[in-house]
């Protein structure tokens, strides 16, 4: 007797959303089916791996990490440029560390002034990440919404305690918001009921579930993207029906296991090799378990990831 | 599957005679249905009764086990699609392929791999357990690897159709209590007699999961139910879906034939290690029973293990530190002093931000029984007078001259009560991120 797969009825799906403008704008999300269930589904718009900037040159990064981009790594333009030229990237993502106020507290104008440079630069999505500080990124944010125009940039962490300053720029300025919350799937409902109340647009949603790194939480990011997934595409849930975006390259690369040399623990192998893995296995984990965008380090893992979005998606 | 307790009550005698140390028959039924005890406690059910049950409790998928001692492997049993529904109970072992094309020394080389690649988290021993040995053609290396293997601690998958030379296989290595791989087709009458003379689990290889259900179903009518299964997709695509249609096919459709753990061959999928390390980590997260890999070295398994460690994670129970000093970076008697709840992922995170630093420091957890601060705080076990009377008993004082204690910025509520208690004591209030300590370490030294 032939055996029939059962098949899960999905009701629902995930909304599409365009970032960027122009040839190179990427649509995320889109998937009316659990990831990879290609069986039973469509995913119209395969996920997509994003390559992390720094707004200033890090001061604790692995040499295996720098190695890639030692001649970029004091500017952030040839950064940007170097990540689309030599290693394909389809978006960057760039991490506002220098506005930290517990690091550098470098001031917004500054701030603006580099995310203006590398916008001009690139042709590719951009997206900017915040301090994940509410007050600073409620300033910061906003102004760069406004100096964006046009550019139908990202931006976040945008969490509950700032949604309404940024927010209200972004519906201003056309840009799309990364709603963040703290690994929590009612929570993460919440910010998305309060975003869409106060006018942002449904297209122009990302959920960000905060990342746990491999070995550090990853589990528990892991359970409430499938618990998201399961409610947005099973159960109807039009508010959990947004593409999410796992910012995974930092969680990963500053654990103690990235740091750790061959000489330091044997047992642990080769140190580039390893890390590279750590952040290849981070992501594979959170693409199975519904990540529309990974946000990654090392031009060696993404490698590794794509091929693997690749084969899943073919 | 699963029947309420009060079903199952409807088959059992009724008479209440306490045999089962449950007081009465409702009792031991109840504890039935949530999986709390066994059938076999039971002197006076019935036949019909006990048939009846022992279907309708057995689980979904065959729990199995093959190996000795600290390497034994014990798959299958799960009985959810998601973490979060439950858990997932039985880890996938994962294992190291060895071909009767290799000489001594790389044999050699992998046994060891096994013994050596070992890490303790939180309190377990993470590692690879199993040998998976394959003939390719020679038999005279294909035993001599066997007894090679026979003398290490690792379990051992003989990788084998022809049933004759699986005999002498078995022969060398049954002590070892090995997994026999692969029952096909062809083969399936005598590698099932194998199973059954030596009482040992086989795995089924067919062409696609219909090929497997017959053979399994040809197998259990022989009497066998240990199978592990294997539908021969060697493209991580297909082999993937299957992955997916196996567990669905046994915890939706109750279909007893694909009711089995499953086998899966990263090594058959790329000859690349880093990815093949990828691949592992898909069918990790979504239901292999078991892992063979082509190689293994530390780059390569620890982050595999790891990742197993986490999917694998009772996501009902907090994962808790040992409560304890921990020093951090080379601390001396002026080194600063943490202090922090015993949840494993802050203790983690906290630690490795000081790592981080690279500011020698002291790291007290205290056991909040796995509650994060907040949590414990909030729920009275993380307060002024068990902090206190923990950081007296702990010993701390002998270690550092100075008195000044850092705790986490979340629990800054508990300061006055804990000055109370640590007289003497200057307390500090920490950063409320433990992603901030290392900036806060800086401005402390600066002052």
């Amino acid at each position: 007797m032939a055996f029939e797969i059962p098949k899960v009825k999905y009701t629902g799906q995930i909304r599409e959303v365009v970032i960027g403008s122009g040839s190179k704008a990427v649509k995320v999300g889109g998937a009316g089916c659990y990831p990879f269930y290609l069986f039973e589904g469509e995913m119209p718009n395969p996920p997509r791996v994003a390559f992390e900037v720094w707004d200033s040159a890090p001061e604790e990064w692995q040499e295996w990490a720098i190695e890639p981009f030692r001649d970029v790594i004091n500017d952030p333009v040839l950064w940007a440029k170097k990540c689309i030229e030599s290693y394909g990237a389809e978006m960057i993502v760039l991490q506002l560390k220098s506005a930290d106020p517990n690091g550098d507290n470098r001031p917004v104008e500054d701030v603006v002034e580099v995310v203006k440079n590398v916008a001009a630069a690139i042709d590719v999505p951009l997206l900017v990440w915040g301090t994940a500080n509410d007050e600073k990124d409620a300033e910061l944010l906003r102004r760069i919404t406004e100096v964006s125009e046009g550019g139908n940039v990202a931006v976040g962490p945008v969490s509950d305690k700032n949604y309404k300053q940024i927010g209200a720029m972004a519906i201003g300025y056309k840009q799309v918001v990364i709603a963040s919350s703290p690994i929590d799937v009612n929570l993460a409902k919440q910010l998305n009921i309060l975003l869409t109340n106060l006018g942002v647009n449904e297209d122009k949603i990302l959920m960000d579930p905060t990342t746990g790194g491999l070995g550090y939480g990853l589990e528990y990011t892991y359970s409430v993207m499938e618990r998201d997934r399961m409610a947005a595409l099973t159960q109807e849930d039009a508010k959990l029906q947004f593409p999410i975006i796992c910012n995974s390259a930092p969680e990963v690369w500053k654990t103690r296991e990235t740091r750790l040399t061959k000489e330091d623990d044997p047992k642990l192998g080769d140190e580039k090799r390893r890390s590279v893995l750590m952040e290849a296995v981070t992501a594979m984990t959170l693409l199975v378990a519904g990540a529309d965008i990974v946000v990654m380090r090392h031009p060696d893992s993404v490698s590794l990831v794509k091929d693997m979005i690749g084969e899943l998606c073919a | 599957m699963a029947l309420t307790g009060i079903q199952i009550l409807k088959l059992l005698p009724k008479t209440n005679c306490g045999e089962c140390k449950f007081p009465t028959c409702l009792a031991f039924a109840m504890a039935l249905a949530a999986g709390k005890t066994e059938l076999d406690l039971c002197p006076r059910v019935s036949e019909s009764g006990r048939s009846e049950l022992s279907d309708a409790s057995a689980p979904p998928i065959r729990q199995l086990s093959f190996g000795v001692d600290d390497y034994a492997v014990k798959i299958g049993g799960e009985t959810v699609l998601y973490r979060h529904e439950k858990t997932f109970f039985n880890k996938p072992g994962i294992g190291v392929l060895i071909t009767d094309t290799m000489d001594d020394s790389e044999v050699e080389r992998r046994l060891a791999a096994l013994e050596y690649f070992q890490y303790e988290r939180v309190g377990v021993t993470m590692k690879p357990e199993i040998a998976a040995i394959r003939f390719t053609g020679s038999k005279e290396r294909f035993l001599a690897i066997a007894k090679h293997a026979s003398l290490r601690p690792c379990s051992v998958i003989i990788m084998c159709d022809d049933a004759a030379i699986m005999k002498e296989a078995l022969d060398i290595l049954k002590s070892r209590k090995p997994l026999i791989y692969a029952a096909r087709p062809d083969n399936y009458e005598a590698l099932g007699a194998l199973a059954k003379e030596y009482s040992l689990p086989l795995a089924v290889a067919g062409n696609g999961f219909d090929e497997v259900a017959a053979l399994t179903e040809k197998l259990t009518a022989m009497g066998l139910k240990d199978l592990v299964i294997d539908t021969s997709k060697r493209q991580v695509k297909d082999a993937f879906i299957d992955q997916v249609a196996i567990r669905r096919a046994a915890l939706v459709s109750k279909f007893k034939p694909l009711g089995f753990p499953t086998i899966t061959f990263p090594c058959d999928m790329t000859s690349d290690p880093m990815k093949e390390t990828v691949i592992a980590s898909l069918f990790v997260a979504k239901y292999a029973g078991l892992i063979i890999l082509g190689d293994i070295a530390g780059e390569t398994i620890f982050p595999l293990l790891l990742q197993r460690l986490n999917i694998y994670t009772d996501p009902q129970r907090p994962m808790t530190t040992k409560e304890g000093i921990y020093p951090i970076n080379n601390p001396d008697e002026n080194s600063p002093v943490f202090l922090t709840c015993n949840f494993s992922l802050t203790y983690f995170i906290v630690s490795g931000e000081i790592e981080n630093s690279r500011v020698p420091s002291w790291l007290c957890i205290m056991d909040t029984e796995g509650l994060s601060v907040m949590t414990a705080w909030a729920a009275g076990k993380f307060v002024g007078d068990l902090a206190g009377s923990f950081i007296k008993k702990s010993g701390i004082e002998n270690s550092i001259k100075h008195r000044n204690l850092i705790i986490p910025g979340y629990a800054a509520a508990i300061l006055g009560d804990l000055e109370e208690e640590l007289k003497g004591w200057k307390i500090l209030i920490g950063p409320r991120e433990a992603a901030h300590i290392p900036g806060y370490l800086k401005q402390i030294r600066k002052s």
